[in-house]
């Protein structure tokens, strides 16, 4: 059976348990790192050589992101866990959270240890409401056994969890965004640079993982970072979960190493649904421009072999069209998202995406211009690349590539007034 | 203006945040307030901000940009549905029909006896087990069908 990062405890009666994941070599890691006193440099140097990359959508590497921090200094500094999961199609963190609560704590309290923090906070998408509640159990029971809290494993080290939840925002998943929300404001984002590991939290030096990232390092610190790249590719190192939804049989998490073709995921999810086709894939959460089935079946599973094909990896996220869907009206909703979740702060976003949202609802109900994809393309052009945060470049990216790799169902739409899908 | 076991609960969520950056907790606080008020009347809002030590004004600005908070009354029960892509897929639009058309009312309004609230969502990250709906801003219901919808609705007084 190939190797489990993050979901392994699924294979155990009480996943989500103390018991279950201390008994299967859980806080470990954190052991050793505290009994060896082991040097910062060398844990960053593990991360970096495992090809750890971002796993909330970026897939920026992490241990050059761990390296950013000034540790030397004096004074306040915080890490935060990104738990902010709205991305449309995406749902493993939420599992994380569920089902093997204790090893994202550890991997918190190591990176706590190797950046020099004070505190750190794990910011809970609102909605996962339950699992906010169930994370702050887990907390207790690791304070309880001496993993978290005052002088952590006897080690006279001091540092302690909190977890914050949101409460209805997508884009308090950007990183500034959060933390502008952490502080107890309205969740927009802020100019960068300065980036958070020099004016973070509080303004203090800061640095935000994703949970899945967080969640990953007990492994590497116990196994090496070499075995841990082993288990992906170059570059991609590690496992992935990837979430898949939309029309197959078995929509879930599968984690499976980075790398994996796109054919044999889909298989493990039970295929496309039953009687139909595929016809097209958002493979990275919904800000990743779709792919037709065809350049899909033919791809890796990986950061570089994804954009290479025109899209992203982003948050693995992976939502299945088959040939019953209408393009057209995929989008519409999918428009309509970035512009109720726009924050309001840049006018090309806050103006652009009710645009583009009404230019395509137009088109779907039969009363789209010739001229529209062409408005379409210019509106996107006017709000790509002009924002504080990607939310408006997240906003473009569907509307651009499902008119570029679909344009025939768009003008059929424009033309005929209708559906040539037929549903 | 809240009950003891609420304010209670507020200085939990105050006690997370260095003692000078108490605005940290508004978020929890307002959830708070709104789960025993019902919803952030502007006075509900005031006092949470009176009591974090932070301008009304920035509370109200934090209750008015997350969409989980109501800032008019809602019914008994409020059900939220995601729509989103993956939801739709999976089905969520006939799930909305169906809902609209049991409790007779529209996305955004409230029934008549003040039972139900119906409100439209966006992705609220499980989409694996869409169609879903929450209810109340806290309890998740997954994997829903007409019939568990109307059981689930049925159950909630």
């Amino acid at each position: 059976m190939s190797t489990k990062v993050c979901m392994w405890t699924l294979d155990h009666p009480e996943p989500a348990s103390l018991k279950t994941y201390v008994a299967n070599g859980g806080y470990e890691a954190l052991k050793k790192v505290l009994a060896e006193k082991m040097p910062a440099e060398q844990i960053i140097e593990q991360v970096k050589i495992s090809g750890l990359r971002g796993r909330g959508g970026a897939g920026f590497p992490t241990g050059l992101k761990w390296s950013f921090m000034p540790r030397q200094f004096p004074g306040d500094k915080y890490i935060v866990c990104n738990t902010d999961e709205g991305e449309p199609g995406t749902f493993k963190d939420r599992d994380i959270l569920r089902f093997n609560p204790h090893q994202l704590i550890e991997g918190m309290v190591i990176a706590g240890y190797t950046l020099g923090a004070r505190a750190g906070y794990n910011y809970i998408h609102g909605e996962i409401f339950e699992l906010y509640e169930s994370w702050e159990q887990a907390l207790e029971e690791a304070r309880a056994a001496g993993f978290l809290g005052k002088n952590i494993c006897g080690s006279g080290w001091d540092f302690d969890l909190h977890a914050h939840h949101g409460y209805g925002a997508y884009v308090c998943g950007e990183e500034t965004a959060l933390l502008e929300s952490l502080e107890g404001k309205k969740g927009q984002p802020r100019f960068k640079p300065p980036f958070p590991a020099s004016f973070g939290l509080y303004g203090k030096p800061t640095t935000i993982n994703n949970t899945e990232t967080l969640a990953s390092i007990p492994w590497i610190v116990r196994h090496g970072g070499q075995a841990f790249l082993e288990l992906g590719k170059p570059n991609n190192g590690g496992t992935k979960i990837f979430s898949i939804s939309g029309h197959v049989n078995k929509p879930g998490n599968y984690e499976v190493g980075l790398g994996t073709p796109f054919a044999e995921l889909l298989e493990m999810a039970g295929g496309v649904r039953t009687g139909h086709k595929l016809k097209a894939v958002i493979p990275g959460g919904s800000s990743a421009p779709v792919l037709p089935a065809e350049i899909m079946m033919d791809l890796t599973l990986d950061f570089d072999a994804i954009a290479k094909a025109g899209s992203m990896l982003g948050s693995g996220a992976v939502i299945v069209m088959d040939d019953s869907v209408c393009m057209v009206k995929a989008l519409e909703r999918l428009s309509y998202f970035y512009f109720e979740e726009s924050c309001g702060q840049c006018t090309p976003c806050r103006e652009g995406t009710g645009w583009m949202h009404r230019v395509i609802k137009r088109i779907e109900h039969g009363e789209g211009r010739p001229e529209d994809l062409d408005l379409l393309t210019s509106v996107g052009h006017g709000i790509a690349g002009r924002t504080i945060c990607a939310l408006g470049d997240a906003a473009v990216g569907p509307v651009q590539s499902f008119i570029k790799h679909f344009r025939k169902e768009f003008e059929y739409h424009i033309e005929h007034k209708k559906c040539m899908v037929g549903n | 203006m809240l009950s003891q076991e609420s304010l209670a609960l507020i200085d939990k969520e105050i006690a997370k945040y260095p003692p000078e950056h108490k605005q940290s907790a508004v978020m929890g606080a307002l959830r708070i307030a709104q789960a025993e008020k019902g919803w952030l009347a502007t006075e509900t809002i005031e006092y949470v901000a009176d009591y974090l030590g932070m301008p009304p004004i920035a509370a109200y600005e934090v209750a008015t940009f997350y969409n989980m908070y109501d800032l008019k009354p809602v019914g008994r029960n409020k059900v939220t549905l995601c729509t989103n892509l993956p939801c739709q897929l999976q089905g969520a639009d006939k799930i909305a029909e169906h809902m609209k058309a049991k409790l007779g009312v529209d996305f955004g309004e409230t029934t008549a006896d003040g039972r139900y609230t119906l409100v439209e969502g966006e992705c609220m990250g499980a989409c694996g087990e869409g169609p879903l709906c929450l209810h109340n801003n806290h309890k998740m219901h997954s994997h829903l069908t007409p019939e568990s919808l109307d059981k689930l609705l049925d159950d909630l007084k």
